[in-house]
């Protein structure tokens, strides 16, 4: 299972706390967990990527092992820590005020 | 007895405000979507537990929230705003084009008849509706399309769409406001479209009185007699009596003709209601004294209205949809501050009470007056 950590806006907009546990059939890379995230709570779609461009909304932000994987491709495969679990792949908002 | 729930959204959540007819005694909720932008709420007109939300921020985007047990609970429903085809530009503020983005919705107008069909007036400007709940959204493309899309440009809040007005007796009859392009008409149900500008003239445009480009903030009708239209623009009060075809000035006595908001007694169909704001770039009343002002002759004259109101060292702000009136007897008038008060009138504005007082910034007012 991938563990996925949501920023607290998105956990109470998903209903859950703490990390969420997704099944990822196949290669895991940004496309593939977030393709998985959201059939499971469908509520998120639109909030971390664009509905029809599926492109990181920019304020957005993609961390996993300590590095910053947000201008990561999107079919690039998440680190393997990710792809077994043993790290989460990381959703947060960006440092940007407001 | 007879109830009143006022839907205010902030900067940084929702709040329900609720009182019995009396109006004396608030109760404000705990805020609803708290840290995110809440820029107008509705309750259908045809079920006052339906309930609608616009929920935003810069980092996750758009959300509609729906409620259908008056505000009890809330369910994300759809949020997926597409241009329809190919979006085209709008000109830009330095005059270039610039392709149509969807930012978020201003304003939210549930249909006076169904409760799962709304319009959502978005940021840049467009129409779109549902017809499920908010389930799924359409644009009424021949808003955008109808010919002077290409040259309308934001104003300093953005290019949105921020007025709904559905005609009570025909529906197909609908009024919209954008920033900066003006007021449009649509005879059809929103099909094709008009601008209604004549008799504006704006000074801050090469044409003052060109056929779109002005920033209007915001238009009222009373149900009694929609074709009589009162506008607050930019600068200036106007007053239509032929549903828009022409415009005349009614700013009359007023200090500033400056402001966001403009309202309509719910009984009285020629008492009007303004807040008027020192100038564009001070956007805080003059002489730091807040005042409502309405008249009675449908324009031209007002009062002030100021017991219960800061008549010194006050320099907040009203937007355009900060402002909404129940359908008690005597009318109740409300209206929201981006200092985060509420001042409530249970008497048509003679005297005002500040019933929540340290909100978030008002984004927007509405009233639901409750069996």
């Amino acid at each position: 299972m991938i563990r996925v950590a949501l920023p607290a806006h998105l956990r109470t907009l998903a209903r859950v706390s703490g990390e969420v546990q997704i099944d990822v059939p196949g290669r895991v890379s940004q496309r593939t967990v977030l393709d998985a995230l959201e059939a499971s709570y469908p509520m998120l779609r639109g909030t971390i990527r664009g509905h029809v461009t599926k492109e990181r909304r920019a304020f957005v932000r993609f961390f996993a092992c300590g590095e910053d994987l947000s201008h990561a491709l999107p079919d690039t495969p998440l680190p393997e820590a990710v792809a077994t679990g043993d790290e989460p792949f990381v959703v947060l908002g960006a440092m940007a005020g407001g | 007895m007879r109830g009143v729930r006022i839907l205010v959204g902030t900067r940084k959540g929702a709040f329900v405000l609720a009182s019995d007819g009396k109006r004396k005694r608030w109760k404000v909720s705990e805020p609803l979507f708290a840290g995110w932008e809440v820029y107008h709420l509705k309750g259908s007109p045809a079920d006052p537990n339906r309930l609608y939300a616009s929920q935003s921020t810069s980092w996750f985007g758009q959300l509609i929230q729906r409620s259908n047990d008056g505000g009890r609970s809330w369910e994300p429903v759809g949020n997926e705003f597409a241009y329809d085809g190919v979006p085209g530009t709008h000109q830009w503020y330095d005059g270039t084009p610039h392709p149509w983005e969807f930012a978020r919705v201003w304003h939210l107008e549930p249909s006076l008849t169904d409760p799962d069909a709304l319009y959502a007036g978005v940021e840049d400007a467009a129409l779109f509706r549902s017809l499920d709940g908010g389930k799924t959204w359409q644009e009424l493309p021949g808003l955008r399309g109808h010919g002077t899309g290409a040259s309308w440009q934001p104003g300093a809040g953005g290019l949105c769409l921020h007025t709904i007005l559905v005609d009570p007796s025909d529906a197909r009859r609908i009024f919209v406001a954008i920033s900066a392009a003006g007021a449009f008409r649509s005879e059809d149900a929103g099909k094709s479209w008009q601008p209604i500008n004549r008799g504006l003239r704006s000074e801050q445009i090469p044409n003052p009185t060109a056929e779109v480009g002005h920033c209007v903030h915001r238009i009222a009708m009373h149900r009694s007699r929609p074709k009589v239209l009162f506008m607050q623009k930019h600068w200036d009060v106007m007053r239509s009596d032929d549903g828009g075809d022409s415009w005349r000035e009614v700013s009359g006595n007023l200090p500033s003709d400056f402001g966001f908001p403009i309202e309509v007694h719910t009984h009285e169909p020629d008492t009007i209601y303004v807040v008027p704001i020192k100038s564009d770039s001070e956007h805080f009343p003059p002489e730091g004294k807040l005042r409502v002002y309405r008249s009675r002759t449908g324009g031209n004259e007002w009062e002030p209205l100021t017991k219960g109101l800061p008549q010194r060292n006050c320099y907040v702000n009203v937007l355009r949809d900060a402002a909404a009136v129940d359908s008690l007897d005597p009318c109740g008038v409300y209206f929201g501050t981006t200092g985060g008060q509420v001042y409530a009138s249970a008497d048509a504005g003679d005297s005002w009470a500040a019933i929540a007082k340290n909100l978030p910034p008002v984004l927007s007012v509405e009233v639901q007056t409750l069996p």
